[in-house]
């Protein structure tokens, strides 16, 4: 049986590993969570990118967080995102096939779906 | 929407943004009946705003663009020939400020949505809850599953944060495992 006391072997196992994680991590994908983007299936995308990002090792690199309405809610499940350096991107109507595609190809090669982005949806 | 897990995750998001610290969602299941309360202690809402969130089209909306997410979970209760309630008391008016939605189905009418992946919204909520506690509880019968961020906060200390992919492998484990035995 889980039980919570698992919780403290998982912090004893992650000492001094979390300081690291923390400092480096400088892209962020935003998952949109409002009404709108929850019924057009914004969940799931959000546990894909968190399963696909730790799949990859990029926990460290890389931070999965949630925001409220992203304002288009004809193209939701929108998710934005943000690199140091470089202009954001908003990929639209996305599914959880989509993110594992946009963490393998946009997150760890650096080459944008422009297929996805939202300059190209049709709607 | 089409899990009522997923109306669970937008009220919730209510709170969240009503600035709340604690949120309640709590299930009482039994064999003809769900509800489902998400109590708060956000900012909370005056009486007469209370009014038009209930009813979107109520000739009182008019400077504000009401939204539809109590509408679509007040919709989705009464289909089933259940109902929705909500309470709140504003920050302004009330020292004890916060807000209790409860919504009430029939199981067994024809237009019940069901709960779906409750599990993914707990853990959906956890990833997200940097600044908010959560308590999870839901009783069917004489069993419970309960799963709450301020005990897990206790055991993790300061440094683990609830998003670490650890932490949701274990939340999601746990509460499967307590599910498993729920519906047993
Ligand atoms: N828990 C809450 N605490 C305070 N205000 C709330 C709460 N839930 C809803 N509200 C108010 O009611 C409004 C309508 O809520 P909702 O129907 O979910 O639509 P939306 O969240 O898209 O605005 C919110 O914008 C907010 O002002
Ligand atoms: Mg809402």
């Amino acid at each position: 049986m889980k039980s919570l006391a698992e919780l403290s072997a998982i912090r004893e196992k992650m000492k001094g590993k979390i300081a690291l994680r923390e400092g480096s991590s400088d892209t962020r994908i935003v998952v949109g969570m409002a009404t709108c983007g929850i019924a057009a299936g914004a969940r799931p995308v959000l546990n894909a990118f968190v399963e696909e990002i730790n799949n990859a090792g990029l926990v460290g690199d890389v931070t999965v967080t949630q925001t409220g309405c992203i304002g288009i809610c004809q193209y939701e499940p929108v998710v934005e995102i943000y690199a140091p350096g470089k202009e954001k991107v908003t990929y639209v109507k996305m599914t959880p096939e989509k993110a594992r595609e946009v963490v393998e190809k946009h997150i760890k090669n650096g080459v944008v779906i422009s297929e996805y982005t939202i300059g190209n949806s049709k709607l | 929407m089409k899990e009522l897990s997923l109306n669970i995750l937008d009220i919730a998001q209510n709170s969240i943004r009503a600035r709340a610290t604690n949120v309640d969602i709590i299930l009482k299941e039994d064999a003809e009946t769900l509800t489902i309360t998400v109590s708060d202690n956000g900012c909370g809402m005056k009486a007469d705003f209370l009014k038009r969130v209930t009813d979107p089209f109520s000739t009182t909306r008019t400077t504000r663009k009401v939204g539809l997410g109590l509408p679509f979970f007040k919709m989705e209760a009464e289909m089933t020939g259940g109902s929705l309630d909500i309470t709140s008391k504003s920050e302004e008016e009330h020292e004890d400020h916060g807000t209790v939605v409860t919504a009430r189905f029939f199981k067994n009418h024809i237009d019940y949505i069901p709960l779906g992946n409750i599990i993914d919204t707990v853990c959906t909520l956890i990833h997200g809850a940097e600044e908010v506690d959560f308590l999870f509880l839901h009783e069917y019968g004489e069993r419970s599953v309960m799963l709450s961020t301020r005990e897990m906060r206790e055991m993790l200390g300061d440094e683990v944060p609830l998003s670490s992919p650890e932490v949701l492998a274990w939340a999601r484990e746990y509460l499967t495992e307590g599910y498993a035995e729920l519906y047993r």
